[in-house]
């Protein structure tokens, strides 16, 4: 593994939110997380809802701040940018969220969102070079100019509109993308088209940190996989090992519960089923084969 | 014949004119069957399913009719239909875990519930403890508020108490949508269970998800922009669709194996039409590879095999 390709890299990250009345209480949500992101590599990020995913992405956005440990880009710790260099950072590192009707300004046409980051990083760009820049990025997400130009939000569908967001994000010369849940709020028959962009940029080179609760979708997508569980990496390395040959109990739950489409669950009644959420312990990880790390499972050994 | 819709039209009104969401729908749902009913959204799944207990003030009724065990459900008549309600036809509503209300506990809130229809709480108490204890929730959770409660278990609560009343048909509309993996599937689970045990006569399943139908539905009925595409057995609908809509939105869907590098799936593109004016001949003819100059007339829906209709000119 070159060390030195490597961009966007979580160090023993951790997230503490104050909860209850003057934040007396406290919430663990992140618990000491690393991972890494390269260039051209998809990293899906999988967790049941509060795992504690979406938490890290933010972090990585820089819209809340690292309890503990450190996230370093380039190197550098995001921690310690401020200013000017945020700005550099944003160019380089751009987040799309779940849901994209959210993300628009209802009142204002769609490709508002271009306009703002020109005013913003490409103030000197001239108008006719940026119409070819906007063209160009709406190509590479699959878009017609003429479908979704000049068009209100509400006239474009859920799958455009995030291929819009998309577009937008890659008019920065970005670097690492952060994908949070992206295709759930969409139908069947667009949201593979939009994962099918997700692989086009990662050829050009463009590394996405892809969070989902989909594990097929995870699965088609990306070459690494960080399974989370209460804020604990539970198993994490290359996609193929970790969903092939499932280690830890939590992640093996999960993968049978996935429904398919070539075999049925398996007969236990309700009453029956495990209650994932609590039984296992999550201890530190362990590389049990090349490039495939298993928290050991508190009381036993893995 | 548990449940038989016979051409049923409902339509959305709007400032531009009349919403078709329902334009002539026929099926039938036997004792004991779990339907799915599977379509992308704004297919009018949501719509057929709130039309068979509840026309809210934007959906007029324009024609069809319905009948549950024989008896004609009175949709027109929000009034009539008071005596079917949560006795013979019920509903777990989309979002239905929201709807529990936030400042009463839930046994408090059941008992409210069963009050006004004029039922006896107390009497119906132990089953309602019994049947919680099956889903495999404490019988705790009745002097709990809902923020005490997770999503899965809060749509276990809204099904037991759904269901409280055995009524012969239920509408899931999209129970397992907002869950994680593992409540799914005991969400799932437990809907089926429900049938065998008697609880529910018939079942049908709203949901985008066709995995999810897969594992517990027995026949799965596929919309389109307000009409029926296909319904057959589940076997039969995963494994050998006729309809080229069914067949383009099962490979659109990446299964746990295939991977972007080997299997390339695609989406079906295009978008649905508006169901206001919607087109004339089959509606999903502008997306559809096999379109030809046939489908400019509308296709009727027909059986092509046993329990297998399509409406399709070209299966």
């Amino acid at each position: 593994m070159l060390e030195h390709v490597t961009v966007l890299e979580l160090h023993g990250v951790s997230k503490v939110y104050k909860t209850g009345t003057f934040g007396r209480g406290s919430t663990l949500a992140v618990d000491d997380v690393s991972f890494a992101v390269r260039p051209g590599e998809v990293v899906s990020l999988i967790g049941e809802s509060g795992s504690g995913k979406s938490t890290i992405g933010r972090m990585i956005l820089r819209l809340t701040n690292v309890t503990d440990g450190s996230i370093d880009y380039e190197g550098n710790d995001i921690a310690l940018v401020g200013g000017r260099a945020l700005k550099g950072y944003y160019r380089s590192v751009q987040g799309v969220f779940q849901d994209p009707f959210s993300s628009y300004n209802p009142i204002f046409k769609a490709d508002r969102v271009f306009r703002l980051i020109r005013s913003e990083y490409f103030a000197d760009v001239s108008a006719t070079d940026w119409r070819q820049r906007i063209d160009a990025s709406l190509h590479a997400v699959s878009l017609n100019p003429r479908d979704v130009l000049g068009k209100y939000p509400h006239q474009l569908s859920g799958g455009q509109l995030q291929r819009l967001l998309i577009a937008r994000a890659l008019l920065l010369d970005i670097k690492i993308l952060v994908a949070d849940e992206v295709i759930s709020m969409l139908d069947a028959s667009t949201r593979i088209d939009v994962l099918n962009l997700l692989g086009e940029l990662k050829q050009r080179g463009l590394g996405i940190l892809l969070i989902t609760h989909d594990l097929a979708l995870g699965n088609y997508i990306s070459d690494s996989a960080v399974i989370l569980r209460q804020g604990r990496v539970v198993e994490r390395g290359t996609t193929a090992k970790v969903f092939d040959n499932p280690l830890h109990p939590y992640t093996q739950e999960l993968l049978a519960s996935v429904p398919r489409l070539d075999a049925k669950w398996s007969d236990e009644t309700v009453s029956d089923l495990p209650d994932v959420a609590s039984d296992v312990g999550v201890g530190a990880l362990v590389e049990v084969e090349d490039d495939h790390f298993v928290a050991s499972v508190a009381g036993a050994s893995s | 014949m548990s449940l038989t819709v016979d051409d049923l039209r409902v339509y959305y009104r709007t400032l531009r004119g009349d919403c078709h969401a329902l334009d002539g729908v026929s099926f039938a749902v036997a004792d004991g069957e779990i339907m799915g009913l599977a379509g992308e959204s704004g297919c009018g799944k949501t719509t057929l399913g709130k039309s068979l207990i509840r026309l809210d003030g934007r959906m007029r009724y324009v024609d069809g009719s319905v009948a549950l065990d024989g008896e004609d459900l009175p949709l027109r008549d929000d009034r009539a239909m008071n005596d079917f309600r949560f006795r013979k036809v019920s509903i777990v509503p989309q979002y239905s875990m929201s709807a529990l209300n936030p400042i009463r506990k839930i046994g408090k809130m059941t008992s409210e519930l069963l009050e006004s229809r004029g039922i006896d709480a107390t009497d119906l108490r132990p089953e309602l403890e019994r049947r919680l204890k099956l889903v495999g929730l404490k019988t705790d959770v009745l002097g709990m508020y809902p923020i005490e409660l997770s999503g899965g278990m809060k749509q276990r609560v809204v099904l037991v108490i759904s269901t409280l009343l055995d009524p012969s048909l239920l509408i899931a509309d999209e129970i397992t949508s907002a869950l994680d993996v593992s409540s799914q599937r005991a969400v799932s689970k437990m809907l089926v269970e429900f049938r065998d045990r008697g609880f529910v006569k018939s079942a049908i399943m709203i949901t985008h998800d066709l995995a999810v139908l897969y594992q517990v539905a027995d026949t799965i009925l596929v919309m389109y922009a307000g009409k029926l595409a296909e319904k057959a057995p589940a076997e039969t609908i995963i494994h050998s669709p006729r309809h080229p809509y069914t067949r383009l939105l099962l490979s659109s869907l990446p299964e746990v194996g295939a991977r972007y590098e080997t299997t390339r799936l695609a989406g079906i593109p295009g978008r649905p039409p508006s169901l206001i004016e919607p087109p004339t001949g089959c509606r999903f003819r502008d997306r559809c590879p096999l379109a030809s100059a046939k489908c400019a007339e509308e296709p009727p829906f027909v059986d092509v095999a046993p329990g297998h209709q399509v409406a399709c000119w070209n299966t």
